[in-house]
């Protein structure tokens, strides 16, 4: 990956920076330039809490060559508090212990690697709270 | 003022993992057998739907090495994308070429030629229909996309594992007489159940194979079709084409693609049909919950009650709706760019009564549904004929 594809995520994938319209408060991560529920182009930044619950996930036992050493691993889709709903990778939990609903953490981890020449790539991942 | 528009002829290549032949030996194969099938003797136009050409084999500009290839360069070519709709697209405008005038006998193909690379290299070209930066980064795949939409409907509506297995049991039954299927095998639910997992829940034959494949179909005006064809004349009656979100964690229900029940309600609108004129369907079975998400959008069943319907055989030929006769993805192969063309190919043969042992009786009106990504973009065509 390009050092700038990675760098100019960062806001988001490090510190869960997200735009918040200012007309109809709808949240957006990552950030738009116009909202797709009301057509305002006007944002607060805002950052998002750390703090979800599960809403369906899935085991990967087949992965992409980046993830293979991880597999199996769990991923799902969490809805945070403010009701936004992101993509990751659910960390440190027994695979058998997923249960959907599942109250959830979100922490900076590291999500994977690139071999010798590339970077590191990090970003958010879920751990039972 | 719009003029009507009929298919007149349809070809396929062979359908596989082909490593003797190129994406342009494919594409042409099938563009032959086409032209030849509708005895035309020029095309005035055509469109290539291709989904990803530049990683699969690292080219792109399709239009001219097709046009070329196929000994027709001078006319207007276009590779169109939509990902795994790109086949459907393309035929949505190669009608809109004849219906609006400004062609008269248009050339709609599908290709992809998948094998050029490794599995690890098609999985990454394939990821590439899904949000690159939220979704694939963290590590997620197509199976495991679908695996978590076959979670939540088998949560919500208690649709189970075995009946996402009779999918695939029946496409397979259904590829065993397709001569062009690429594992025309049949199967049991006991082997979908045992083979190797994937995603949990789905295991590898809940999933399409990856495949080399190209499909053709000549359009013309109906108006045309009465004067040149000696075959039935297929009018496409209705199109739908719907987008939605890319990431499949934007979208609220994950149940329902609601692209495609956009594009069905636009088709039927067109057509002026609903969900029980449609004699048989060729829908984007991708993978096992697919086809049970989709049966319930396009309106053949009551949501939820996708996996039941299918269990109880009213999507097996011979059933009160067939659905993908000529064994699906699944069965038959998914070459992505090529399979919205290929659908139409079937729903062809179909209704000009020349499916061999897997024909549908009296079949008058098909609909085929091919949807790209997690169903961030959908296509439905309704086929009759006059």
């Amino acid at each position: 990956m390009s050092v700038s594809k990675y760098w100019r995520e960062i806001p988001h994938r490090y510190r869960l920076e997200a735009h918040k319209c200012k007309k109809c408060s709808e949240i957006h991560f990552p950030k738009r330039l116009i909202c797709p529920g009301c057509g305002s182009t006007t944002f607060e930044q805002i950052q998002l809490s750390r703090e979800g619950k599960l809403i369906t996930y899935t085991i990967i036992h087949v992965g992409p060559s980046k993830f293979k050493n991880q597999t199996p691993y769990a991923i799902g889709i969490v809805e945070l508090k403010e009701g936004v709903r992101l993509l990751m990778q659910i960390a440190d939990c027994e695979l058998s212990d997923l249960k959907t609903d599942m109250p959830l953490t979100i922490e900076f981890r590291r999500i994977s690697e690139e071999g010798d020449a590339g970077i590191i790539n990090y970003g958010y991942k879920a751990v039972p709270k | 003022m719009n003029r009507e528009v009929a298919i007149i002829g349809v070809g396929l290549s062979q359908w596989g993992e082909l490593w003797g032949m190129s994406l342009r030996d494919i594409l042409v194969e099938a563009a032959l057998a086409a032209i030849k099938d509708a005895g035309v003797e020029k095309i005035d136009a055509m469109y290539i739907g291709n989904m990803s050409a530049g990683i699969f084999t690292g080219q792109e500009h399709l239009a001219s090495l097709l046009a070329d290839y196929l000994g027709v360069a001078s006319i207007p070519a276009a590779r169109v994308e939509s990902a795994c709709a790109s086949g459907g697209l393309a035929v949505k405008l190669g009608y809109m070429d004849v219906a609006l005038g400004m062609s008269e006998v248009v050339l709609v193909s599908g290709v992809e030629k998948m094998t050029d690379v490794e599995t690890d290299g098609a999985t990454f070209a394939l990821a590439t229909a899904a949000d690159q930066e939220y979704e694939v980064y963290q590590g997620i795949t197509f199976p495991g996309l679908y695996a978590m939409m076959a979670r939540a409907h088998m949560e919500k509506y208690g649709t189970t594992r075995e009946q996402l297995a009779q999918v695939a049991v029946k496409n397979h039954y259904h590829g065993s007489m397709n001569p062009v299927a690429q594992y025309p095998q049949q199967i049991t639910v006991e082997n979908v159940l045992n083979s190797v997992m994937i995603a949990d829940p789905l295991r590898i034959f809940d999933c399409s194979p990856i495949t080399d494949g190209a499909a053709a179909i000549i359009l013309c005006p109906v108006e045309l079709a009465k004067k040149i064809s000696h075959k039935p004349v297929i009018k496409i009656s209705g199109i739908g084409h719907a987008t939605d979100q890319i990431a499949l964690h934007s979208r609220r229900d994950l149940t329902t693609i609601k692209s495609t029940v956009k594009a069905a309600q636009t088709a039927y609108q067109m057509a002026n049909k609903k969900p029980e004129d449609i004699d048989f369907a060729e829908v984007h079975d991708c993978f096992t919950i697919a086809e049970i998400c989709v049966i319930e959008d396009l309106g053949f069943f009551e949501k939820g009650k996708g996996g039941q319907a299918t269990a109880d055989g009213l999507t097996k030929l011979g059933g009160k709706i067939p659905v993908n006769v000529s064994g699906g993805l699944k069965s038959k192969g998914h070459p992505v760019g090529a399979t919205g063309v290929a659908q139409l190919v079937e729903v062809y043969l179909q209704l000009t009564g020349v499916a061999g042992a897997r024909q549908v009786e009296n079949a008058r009106v098909g609909l085929t549904q091919n949807m790209g990504g997690s169903g961030g973009s959908s296509l439905v065509h309704i086929v009759e004929v006059i």
